[in-house]
C-alpha cells in the first residue's frame, strides 16, 4: 500500500497545485481589478478533499486490499445468479407480469403517466432494436416511423371518423410502407452513410408533418383525437353493446402494456428465428451472409419494415392517449434518445433494451431538480457506458439454437 | 462422382467461364477469362498479387457484376441468377480472409451455411459431419467465431461453405496467414472432400507449390489474364512457373 502510494503522490500533488494554479485566475481575479483568495481557497480544498478520497480509494483498490470487501459481494451475486437461473423462467415472467398488473392500481396518476410512456418507448426501441441490434444498420431516424403511425391514426380518425381499431393496422402499414421507401434506396449502403440518410429521412417526415397545412395542420397539429373504444355488453335493456371511451389512465396503460408485451414477444420470436438468424449474419459480414444464401437485400428491407411496424403501432397508441399530435413530438433528438436507450441498454439483449428505456425515462422523472443537468448526465452516462461496458447494461446471451452431440461422445 | 445427377454428361464441365471481363468501374480486373471445371476435378488458379484470382471467385459468385463473357454453371448461364441462389444449386465460396460471422458462435457460423435448406434432422448430421472433419471446432462449438485461432477459423469456414452441400467448392486462398502444419492439414481436408464427397473444387491460391500438388489441373492467372494452362504436375515442372511462382 505504501508503494502504490509512493508511486503517484507526486503526481497527485502535482495536479492538486496545478488546479491552485488555474483556480485563482478564474475565481479571484474580479472585474473591477480587485483579488481575493479566499473563495479560490475554499472551493480548492473541497475538490481536494474529494480528490483524496478517490486517490485513497484507488490506492486501496490497486493495493488489492479491496478484496475483503468485494469478494462476498462477488459471491453472493454469483449465488444470486445461480439461484435465479435454476428457477424456472416462467416463475419470474409471471411475477413481472404480476408487478405489471397491478402497478397503476398501487401507484397514483403520475405514475401511471410514467409507465405508459417506458411502455411506447419500449415497444419502439425494440422496433429499432430489430434494424439496429439484429440487422447492424444504424438507423438515426426512427422516431419518424413513430410519428407516421400517430399521424396515420389522428388524419383517419379527426378527417374521417374511422375508429382506433380500424386505424391500427393502418397506422402500422402506413409506418411500414414509410420503412420501406427509405429502406429500399439505402439498401446498398453501409455505416456512416446509412445514419446520415436515415437522420434525413427523419427530419424530412417532421418537416413534411411541419408544413402540409391541409392535411396536417402543419405546426398547430391535430387536436381533438379519439381514444381507444371499446364495445362493452351492456344488460340493461335486454343484451345489448355500448361504446366505451377508454378515457381514464389506468384503462389506457394496460393497452400500452399489451402492445409492450406483444412486441416483446414477436421481437423475441423473430429474432430467434430464420429471420433472426439471417439479420445476425448481416450484422456480422454481408458479404459473407451472401455468399452463404442469404438476400441481403430482402432481409435488410424486412427489418425495416418490421422495425417501423412496431414503431407505428406505438405511434398510434401514442396519438389515442394524447388525443393530441403535433411535429414537436418526433424531433431528431427523440431519435437520439432512443438510440442512447438501445444503446445503453444493451444493442443485442431485449432485457436490456427495457432497462435502458427505464433507466432514460423513469430516471429523469425521479430527478426532476436536477433537470437542466439531464443532457450533460446522459452524455457522460453514455461515455462512461461506452469506456466500461460496451455492450450495453444487460450483455446478450447466445443461446444455443440446435441440439447437437456433444463432442465428447463423437470421439 | 457420387452425388452429381444434375449434369448428365460427365465430360461436359461443371464450371464453365467464357471471356469474362469483370471489374470495379473503371478498373477491369479480369479481361477475356476463360476457364472449365470438370466434375471431381480439384483446379487451382495460381498468380501474383492483384492478379484478379479473388475477382474471379466474386465474379463467379455474382458479387462481382459480369460485364462481358458468360459464366456457365451445370449447363445454365449464371447470369440471371442472383447471388444468394447459387448455394442452393450447390454453388458455394469459401471467401478470402475466411469472413466467418465473428460474435455468432461456431454452430450459429455452421447453422447459417444451412441456410436455404429447411431439413432439420439433415442439418443436425452435416453439422456432426462436420464436427467429425474438423474435431477442434466440436470441442468450440459454444466459442464465439471471433475468438477462434487463424487456422479454426479458416476450417468453420470451410465447414460453413460444406454445409451448404456444394457440388463445387470455390476456395479463396485457404493457406492466407496460417502456420505450414496448419496449412498442411486444411490441404489434406480439402484433398479429403474431393476424393470422399466427390465435391468439386476450384482453388485459388499463392502458394503455388502447395496449390499445384493438391490439383489435378491449374491455371496461370497474370493481371486479369490467363497465361498459362495445364495439368498441375506440368505445370509444376515448368521452369518458367518454377522461376515466377516457385522462388527457384
Amino acid at each position: 500500500m505504501i508503494q502504490e502510494f509512493k508511486k503517484i503522490w507526486k503526481q497527485y500533488a502535482i495536479t492538486m497545485l496545478w488546479l491552485l494554479g488555474i483556480l485563482w485566475p478564474l475565481l479571484g481575479i474580479h472585474p473591477d481589478g480587485t483579488l481575493s483568495f479566499r473563495q479560490t481557497f475554499t472551493v480548492w480544498s473541497y475538490i481536494l478533499a474529494g480528490t483524496f478520497i478517490c486517490f485513497i480509494f484507488y490506492i486501496i483498490n490497486k493495493s488489492d486490499n479491496f478484496k475483503l470487501l468485494t469478494e462476498p459481494i462477488a459471491n453472493t451475486s454469483q449465488k444470486l445468479n445461480n439461484s435465479l437461473q435454476s428457477m424456472p423462467s416462467w416463475i419470474w415472467k409471471s411475477a413481472l407480469l404480476f408487478g405489471a398488473v397491478i402497478y397503476p392500481i398501487a401507484t397514483g396518476r403520475y405514475a401511471t403517466d410514467v409507465a405508459i410512456n417506458v411502455l411506447l418507448y419500449v415497444s419502439l426501441g425494440l422496433g429499432l432494436y430489430v434494424v439496429v441490434g439484429l440487422a447492424g444498420m444504424l438507423d438515426l431516424g426512427h422516431i419518424a416511423f413513430y410519428g407516421v403511425g400517430a399521424y396515420t391514426y389522428a388524419i383517419l380518425n379527426v378527417k374521417y371518423g374511422m375508429g382506433f381499431w380500424v386505424c391500427f393496422p393502418f397506422a402500422g402499414l402506413s409506418a411500414c410502407i414509410a420503412g420501406c421507401i427509405v429502406g429500399y434506396p439505402t439498401l446498398k449502403m453501409r455505416g456512416d452513410y446509412l445514419a446520415i440518410v436515415t437522420l434525413g429521412f427523419g427530419e424530412i417526415v417532421r418537416i413534411i408533418l411541419n408544413n402540409w397545412m391541409s392535411l396536417t395542420n402543419g405546426p398547430n397539429g391535430i387536436l381533438g383525437v379519439k381514444s381507444i373504444g371499446i364495445l362493452r355488453p351492456v344488460m340493461e335493456n335486454g343484451f345489448t353493446f355500448e361504446m366505451f371511451w377508454v378515457t381514464k389512465l389506468e384503462l389506457f396503460y394496460y393497452f400500452a402494456l399489451g402492445l409492450a408485451i406483444l412486441t416483446i414477444i414477436a421481437v423475441t420470436r423473430l429474432g430467434s428465428s430464420r429471420i433472426g438468424r439471417a439479420w445476425e449474419s448481416i450484422r456480422e459480414d454481408e458479404t459473407a451472409a451472401e455468399l452463404m444464401g442469404v438476400n441481403t437485400f430482402y432481409y435488410k428491407l424486412l427489418a425495416y419494415a418490421m422495425g417501423a411496424i412496431f414503431a407505428g403501432f406505438a405511434g398510434a397508441l401514442f396519438a389515442a392517449r394524447m388525443r393530441f399530435v403535433s411535429p414537436e413530438s418526433f424531433t431528431f433528438l427523440e431519435s437520439v434518445m432512443l438510440l442512447c436507450m438501445v444503446v445503453l441498454g444493451g444493442m443485442n439483449s431485449i432485457p436490456g433494451i427495457i432497462l435502458g428505456v427505464i433507466a432514460l425515462i423513469a430516471l429523469p422523472e425521479v430527478f426532476r431538480g436536477l433537470e437542466s443537468y439531464r443532457m450533460l448526465v446522459f452524455g457522460s452516462t453514455m461515455v462512461i457506458m461506452m469506456l466500461f461496458r460496451p455492450s450495453g447494461l444487460i450483455a446478450a446471451k447466445r443461446k444455443k439454437m440446435m441440439e447437437t452431440k456433444q463432442p465428447e461422445e463423437r470421439g | 462422382m457420387s452425388d452429381n445427377t444434375t449434369s448428365n454428361n460427365p465430360t461436359e464441365p461443371i464450371l464453365e467461364l467464357k471471356g469474362v471481363y469483370s471489374g470495379y468501374g473503371s478498373i477491369k480486373a479480369l479481361r477475356d477469362v476463360s476457364l472449365k471445371v470438370y466434375p471431381g476435378e480439384i483446379v487451382a488458379i495460381i498468380g501474383a498479387n492483384g492478379a484478379g484470382k479473388s475477382t474471379t471467385l466474386m465474379t463467379i459468385c455474382g458479387i462481382v457484376p459480369l460485364e462481358k463473357g458468360d459464366i456457365i454453371y451445370n449447363g445454365k448461364s449464371t447470369k440471371r441468377i442472383a447471388p444468394e441462389k447459387l448455394p442452393p444449386l450447390g454453388l458455394c465460396q469459401v471467401p478470402e480472409g475466411r469472413r466467418i460471422f465473428p460474435r455468432l458462435t461456431v454452430e450459429e457460423n455452421l447453422i447459417l451455411g444451412a441456410f436455404y435448406r429447411d431439413d432439420k434432422p439433415e442439418i443436425k448430421k452435416d453439422i456432426d459431419h462436420v464436427y467429425s472433419l474438423f474435431p477442434v471446432l466440436g470441442e468450440r462449438n459454444r466459442q464465439k467465431g471471433g475468438t477462434l485461432s487463424g487456422g479454426e477459423q479458416q476450417m468453420l469456414a470451410i465447414g460453413r461453405a460444406l454445409m451448404t452441400k456444394p457440388k463445387v467448392l470455390l476456395l479463396d486462398e485457404p493457406s492466407l496467414g496460417l502456420a505450414p502444419l496448419i496449412i498442411h492439414q486444411i490441404f489434406e481436408i480439402i484433398s479429403d472432400i474431393n476424393k470422399n464427397q466427390g465435391t468439386t473444387i476450384l482453388l485459388v491460391e499463392q502458394n503455388a507449390n502447395l496449390a499445384l500438388q493438391a490439383a489435378t489441373r491449374g491455371y496461370v492467372l497474370e493481371t486479369g489474364e490467363i497465361t498459362l494452362e495445364d495439368k498441375a504436375s506440368s505445370l509444376l515442372h515448368n521452369p518458367e512457373i518454377r522461376k515466377a511462382y516457385l522462388g527457384e
